[in-house]
């Protein structure tokens, strides 16, 4: 047979093609189950991490469940649209399946307004949990922001990236950075800023209140830039619900 | 015409395996994939990280290639070598975000950069398209090994000078900064990581003057 002939060339690139489709196919669906599981206790151990409850994969739904208070969507006005608590699901949907990346555009194109909430305690403490959803420099960033009870001071921050520089961008997941976030405010005299990530130092410049303000990373401007725009762009939709005196 | 069965591990076999990870090192003799040795080693976990995948798919996509050799239409074997690459890498990807979540959120950068590593490919058309499965394998491994110990070494230093650290935690102690000794912002930058190679490939060549081209 004539390995170069075209009629040859084009059957072996079929059954190739149609081969690799299949045996790519199969195991994505076959592993599906278990990425989608992976994906959500990643989501509950972000979220627990933020209110200072450490978890893993096999603890992160009951401690998730203990810990949670209620699961909130909130529309424009900041009125409660569907809440969620104790296993009971008022109003149309959980706000752990809401997409924020759909929700954030359906904000951009046709200004309606579903953003999710989380509100959790631990020892006593209640905590507002705002997840975040932006623009890096390479790809998306995300994360987590929980306020304290007075709804202004930063309790803790979580973020991750999908493909940021190893060693500058992709910095901003770990502690060193996360850390300066704590006890910042997101308003300033009532006034929302939300906290900006500042290059050269908080400490050396005038155009943000230091306690709005934290040190930028260096090499990573676009990341930093990014994070900044993220934590505005969404913790704003939620001005009114932060604002409103607890009903 | 009886063949004579050659050993598992003949001595031939086993310079398969020895030889890339020294005299024919794919990075410091064959100089291939150096644009993924730039892009990983700035810390040592991505760097391991990398190579262990790198492994994993060139041992494997060496013996399928090999497998395939005899069918493959010389015309189109670029795109078939591709496809068994991409294949491969998508594969391990998948098992990995399923049964491996920490890493395979650790390697998702890095996948469009073992399809793109000219090593793999350098393999499949220099070695898997005409040799047998088992030689094919070996010379995977040792070539994947010769990958991973330069890129491991141009890592490691670049995360001790550039960050401090190595894995992530601290090595150089904080007295050390007090003394007014300041982390290296050259050597996080890509050239740097050609300055280390290009040191390796000087010291190997200066002790064996074989290596050394006209």
């Amino acid at each position: 047979m004539n390995k170069n002939s075209n009629s040859y060339i084009f059957i072996y690139a079929s059954v190739m093609v149609v081969l690799v489709a299949v045996i790519l196919t199969s195991a994505n669906l076959a592993l599906k189950p278990l990425q989608k599981k992976n994906k959500e206790n990643e989501k509950m151990i972000n979220l627990l991490s933020t209110i200072g409850v450490p978890s893993d994969a096999t603890t992160a739904a009951d401690l998730y469940t203990k810990h949670l208070v209620k699961e909130v969507i909130i529309n424009k006005e900041g009125t409660e649209i569907s809440t969620f608590a104790n296993g009971e699901l008022t109003g149309e949907k959980r706000a752990f399946n809401v997409n924020l990346k759909s929700a954030l555009n359906d904000i951009a194109k046709n200004d309606i307004v579903a953003m999710p909430i989380f509100i959790m305690d631990n020892n006593g403490e209640t905590f507002y949990i705002i997840p975040v959803y932006g623009k890096g420099l390479w790809g998306p960033i995300y994360g987590n922001i929980a306020l304290k009870a007075d709804k202004n001071t930063v309790a803790a921050v979580t973020f991750g990236h999908d493909s940021e520089t190893p060693g500058l961008g992709a910095e901003i997941v770990y502690d060193a950075f996360t850390s300066l976030f704590k006890d910042k405010k997101i308003f300033n005299e009532s006034k929302f800023v939300s906290v900006a990530v500042v290059k050269g130092g908080v400490a050396n410049q005038t155009a943000v209140a230091a306690e709005n303000g934290v040190d930028a990373i260096s090499g990573s401007t676009l990341t930093c830039n990014g994070v900044t725009n993220m934590l505005n762009d969404c913790v704003i939709n939620y001005v009114n619900y932060l604002n409103k005196e607890d009903k | 015409m009886a063949e004579e069965k050659e050993p598992m591990f003949s001595p031939k076999n086993i310079k398969l395996l020895t030889n890339p990870i020294t005299v024919d090192n794919p990075i410091t003799k064959q100089v291939l994939g150096i644009c993924s040795a730039l892009a990983v080693t700035v810390k040592l976990e991505p760097a391991i990280v990398m190579a262990l995948s790198v492994l994993v798919v060139l041992a494997f996509g060496n013996v399928i290639i090999s497998l395939m050799r005899n069918g493959i239409p010389s015309r189109i074997r670029i795109i078939v070598q591709l496809v068994v690459i991409a294949a491969l890498v998508i594969l391990v990807d998948q098992v990995l975000k399923a049964y491996a979540y920490n890493v395979s959120k650790q390697l998702s950068v890095f996948v469009g950069l073992i399809i793109t590593n000219c090593i793999i490919m350098g393999r499949f058309e220099a070695f898997a398209m005409g040799n047998k499965p088992w030689p094919s394998f070996l010379d995977g491994l040792g070539n994947a090994f010769g990958y991973a110990w330069i890129l491991v070494a141009v890592a490691f230093f670049r995360e001790l000078f550039g960050s401090g650290t190595l894995m992530g935690i601290k090595i150089i102690p904080d007295s050390v900064y007090e003394m007014g000794y300041v982390n290296n912002g050259l050597v996080i930058l890509p050239p740097m990581a050609l300055f280390a190679v290009a040191t390796i490939i000087w010291v190997q060549r200066s002790r064996n003057k074989e290596l050394i081209e006209d």
